[in-house]
């Protein structure tokens, strides 16, 4: 699985989703790119937007990075179909550069929360979450000031209609309740993706959630949904060129 | 020429402003119980080289729409174009 994890001046869990990838997951092939690259590089499988504080939050959160010299790359391979992976501020700045509808603003308590939160997984039918199952709750730690999801209304509906929507803040038993709504987030939205299903934000950190020594490796299962699908890509190459 | 372009950046009315929020309890705690409805935005000055105080307008209009404001959330409206470095509405008069 070649991954490339993009790095901006602010970014701050560039090094744990790499130690994630490239140490937990064992992929070798896991490379950062500095943001002023023009390119991502070639045969890319999966970029990562990692968390952090890119651009100091300046103007609002990820708009600044959303002109790096690389997300041009980053959005003609999302636009390609690309798997992207925007953890945090990665969130914000897919949401920012219009990968993915609606925008983050700051926490109902206007508080930056950093705990361990519950998520329920709402769909399995994409590259991020094939190794969970429906229903499943995921313990991970979340640590922003301004993960509260919004969108307009027609847009909200047209995400819950299209089925978009891929965890939840949930009670440890999987009930998604206002009480385990860190944020104020509508619906209790965590992550989301894109139409394609190839665009995945989430506020979560499930890199920092890869190895009991952390506290849980429930965020694992995402980075494995990942790499199988990967897996599933190289075989189909491997007959095609076989046949 | 050159020229100051003055745009005002709010959240729409629809969105929720957590920080106008807070503000208007620390008022209300002061005595100000006429207040309500507090919001909090921005204020951006460009200083823009142009043929003429619409060109400027025009440039600063591009600039919000592009990266100063987002549309999901923010409404801009240019609110002056002057050749001085501050708003003419009451200060440093």
């Amino acid at each position: 699985m070649r991954t490339r994890i993009i790095q901006f001046p602010g970014s701050n869990c560039d090094h744990d989703a790499y130690h994630a990838v490239k140490n937990v997951l064992a992929e070798p092939d896991t490379e950062f790119v500095w943001h002023k690259s023009e390119t991502i590089g070639e045969d890319v499988d999966l970029v990562i937007l990692p968390g952090g504080f890119s651009y100091g939050d300046y103007l609002r959160t990820g708009a600044i990075a959303r002109f790096s010299p690389v997300m041009k790359d980053v959005i003609r391979f999302a636009n390609e179909g690309g798997t992207v992976i925007g953890i945090c501020n990665g969130f914000q700045v897919l949401c920012e550069s219009g990968l993915l509808p609606g925008v983050l603003i700051r926490n109902e308590s206007l508080k930056f929360i950093c705990k361990e939160v519950h998520l329920r997984t709402e769909t399995v039918a994409t590259r991020f979450t094939s190794a969970l199952t429906r229903g499943h709750v995921l313990k991970i730690p979340i640590a922003h000031g301004e993960g509260n999801f919004i969108a307009t209304d027609e847009v909200l509906a047209d995400i819950e209609s299209s089925g978009q929507v891929i965890f939840r803040y949930a009670s440890p038993d999987g009930d998604v309740v206002r009480s385990a709504n860190p944020n104020g987030s509508l619906n209790n939205i965590a992550g989301i993706v894109n139409k394609d299903g190839n665009v995945f934000g989430m506020m979560p950190h499930p890199e920092r959630a890869c190895e009991i020594i952390l506290g849980s490796s429930d965020g694992l299962p995402i980075f494995e949904s990942l790499r199988e699908s990967f897996n599933h890509v190289d075989e189909h190459r491997l007959a095609a060129q076989a046949a | 020429m050159s020229y100051y372009v003055y745009i005002a950046i709010e959240r729409k009315e629809a969105i929720l402003d957590p920080q106008g929020k807070a503000i208007e309890h620390a008022l209300s705690s002061l005595g100000f119980t006429s207040i309500s409805n507090t919001r909090i935005g921005k204020l951006v000055r460009l200083k823009v080289e142009a043929a003429s105080p619409d060109a400027a307008r025009h440039i600063g209009e591009e600039a919000a729409r592009k990266l100063l404001a987002n549309a999901i959330m923010e409404e801009f409206s240019v609110i002056e174009v002057t050749d001085q470095p501050h708003l003419s509405v009451g200060a440093h008069a």
